[in-house]
C-alpha cells in the first residue's frame, strides 16, 4: 500500500482516486485510524466546509493521528486549509500542522466569490511539489476561503489579493487548487508527491 | 488573473450525446467519453453534461456514465438534470462530478439549494436557470425545458430568482437565455448584463453562441465569468483553440491551449 486517501467526508474522494489511478496508483480510501497511522503517505482531500470536516475527523478519532503523522501528507483544497491552525469558516480550530489562519475571500466589484476557475500559479520558491511546474501554469480552483502567504507558501495565486496556492513544510504539503482537475500541472504535482520517499 | 472559462455543454439522452435546436429535434452526436476527451484535448476549461431527459421523466441521472467520465477527465465537469435531493447529488458527486446543477427541482422546492450548499459547500452547487422574455417585457423562468411538451412558464421573474438562489446558497449561476438558444445569433447581452448586476457569484452565459465575437461580447459587455455553448462546438462551426486565440487577441484572459 503506497498511499491512503483519508475519507474525511468530502465529495471529491472519487475524482482524487481516479487521478491517482491515471498515474498508475491504486489508493486505499480509509477512515480507520490504525490504517491511516500506518500509511506510508496520506492524501487529505476535502470539499465542503471546515466545521463539518473537522467534526468528522474528531468523531473518527483522526485529529491526533493527522497531527502526529510524520510521513508525506498532502492536503487538497479544504484538506489543505485543515492543515492550518484555524479557519474563519465556522470559526473552526484545525489541525495546526502549519502556522496561520484561513480566512474568507471577500467579494468586491468585479471579484466573484467563490473563486472558481483556472488561474495562474506564481512560484515563490523551489519545492518538491512544484518540480517541473513552470511559472504561470494554470490550475483549477474552487474555493471561498484561503490561507495567507506564510513562510511555508511555495506558490501563490491572486484573486483580489494573494493567497497560498501550494504549501510545503517538510512532509506537510497542500494544494489549494484541485490537482485532480488541473490537467498537466495537477498531474505533475500528484506525480511529484507520489515519488516522495518511494 | 482568473481566466474566463469556455464550457462546451453536452446534452445526454439515453447514454449518448445529442444535439437539438431550441431544445427540440435531437440528433445523436456520439459517445459521451469520445466527445468529453475531444473537448478536453481542444482546451475546454470545463464540461457540463446535461441529462436532458432525466428531469422531465422524473428519474435520477445514470451514474454509470458519470463515473466513466470522472475516470477519464482531468478537467472539471458538472452534471445537470434530474437531481432533486441531497442523496441524489451525493451519488453524482461521489461518482466523480465536481459540481451538480439544479434547475426545475430547485424551482419547485427552493430549499433544495440550501440543503445542497449545507451538505457539500456552495462551490458544488450550480443553479441553472432557463429564462425567456415575455410580452410584458419581463424575463421569467421556465421549468421542464428538457421536454418541449411539458415546458412550463412560471410567474417567477428571472432576476428575483437569481437573487433568491444566491441567498439560499447557489455557488454559480448558469443563465440560459431561451430566446437566443440554438440559433447562433449571439448571447442575449442585455439579459446577461442585467443578471450580472444581481450576481455576486460566478455567472455563466448560455444560449446563442455562433462565433468568436459572441463570446467576446458576453465577456466584455456582460462581464460573465464563463460562456457555455453546445451546437457551435458540436457542429464544428467554431473550434476552441481558434476561439481562445481570438479572445486572447482581444485582451481577454483565457487559459492557454496546450
Amino acid at each position: 500500500m503506497s498511499l491512503v486517501v483519508v475519507d474525511a467526508g468530502g465529495a471529491n474522494l472519487g475524482s482524487v482516486c481516479y487521478a491517482l489511478q491515471r498515474l498508475g496508483v491504486e489508493a486505499r480510501v480509509s477512515a480507520d485510524p490504525v490504517e491511516i497511522r500506518a500509511a506510508p503517505r496520506l492524501v487529505l482531500p476535502g470539499v465542503g466546509a471546515a466545521g463539518p470536516a473537522m467534526a468528522r475527523l474528531h468523531s473518527l478519532g483522526l485529529v491526533e493521528v493527522l497531527r502526529a503523522f510524520d510521513r508525506p501528507l498532502l492536503g487538497i483544497c479544504l484538506g489543505m486549509q485543515l492543515l492550518f491552525e484555524a479557519s474563519e469558516e465556522g470559526d473552526t480550530a484545525c489541525l495546526g500542522r502549519l502556522p496561520g489562519r484561513v480566512s474568507a475571500l471577500r467579494p468586491a466589484p468585479g471579484l466573484r466569490v467563490p473563486h472558481m476557475g483556472w488561474n495562474r500559479l506564481r512560484r515563490l520558491r523551489d519545492s518538491v511539489l512544484l518540480a517541473g511546474i513552470g511559472e504561470g501554469e494554470w490550475a483549477y480552483f474552487v474555493h471561498g476561503y484561503a490561507a495567507p502567504i506564510g513562510p511555508d507558501c511555495v506558490a501563490a495565486c491572486d484573486h483580489g489579493g494573494p493567497f497560498a496556492a501550494v504549501v510545503e513544510r517538510g512532509p506537510v504539503m497542500g494544494a489549494q487548487f484541485h490537482p485532480e482537475r488541473s490537467a498537466a500541472a495537477g498531474r505533475r504535482l500528484l506525480a511529484n508527491f507520489l515519488e516522495l520517499g518511494a | 488573473m482568473l481566466s474566463r472559462r469556455i464550457i462546451p455543454c453536452l446534452d445526454v439522452r439515453e447514454g449518448r450525446v445529442v444535439k437539438g435546436v431550441r431544445f427540440r429535434d435531437h440528433v445523436v452526436m456520439g459517445a459521451i467519453e469520445d466527445l468529453a476527451l475531444r473537448y478536453r484535448d481542444e482546451g475546454a476549461d470545463e464540461l457540463v453534461f446535461y441529462d436532458i431527459s432525466a428531469s422531465p421523466e422524473g428519474r435520477a441521472v445514470d451514474l454509470a456514465w458519470v463515473e466513466r467520465v470522472a475516470r477519464l477527465l482531468d478537467i472539471p465537469f458538472c452534471v445537470a438534470g434530474g437531481i432533486r435531493s441531497v442523496e441524489q447529488a451525493r451519488a453524482v458527486l461521489h461518482a466523480g462530478a465536481d459540481k451538480v446543477s439544479v434547475n426545475t427541482p430547485a424551482l419547485e422546492r427552493p430549499e433544495l439549494i440550501a440543503e445542497l450548499a449545507e451538505a457539500f459547500g456552495r462551490q458544488c452547487v450550480v443553479v441553472g436557470v432557463d429564462s425567456l422574455r415575455e410580452p410584458d417585457g419581463e424575463w421569467r423562468v421556465r421549468a421542464y425545458t428538457g421536454d418541449p411538451g411539458r415546458t412550463r412558464a412560471l410567474p417567477r421573474r428571472t432576476l428575483d430568482w437569481l437573487r433568491e438562489a444566491q441567498r439560499l446558497g447557489a455557488g454559480e449561476i448558469v443563465l440560459n437565455c431561451m430566446g437566443a438558444d440554438g440559433v447562433r445569433g449571439g448571447y442575449d447581452i442585455e439579459q446577461l448584463a442585467a443578471a450580472r448586476a444581481v450576481c455576486g457569484v460566478p455567472l455563466v452565459a448560455s444560449g446563442g453562441a455562433g462565433k468568436a465575437g459572441h463570446f467576446a461580447a458576453a465577456f466584455r459587455q456582460a462581464d460573465v465569468d464563463a460562456a457555455l455553448a453546445a451546437s457551435v462546438f458540436h457542429s464544428g462551426a467554431l473550434c476552441i483553440p481558434a476561439l481562445k486565440r481570438a479572445l486572447r487577441a482581444q485582451g481577454i484572459e483565457v487559459r492557454d491551449v496546450a
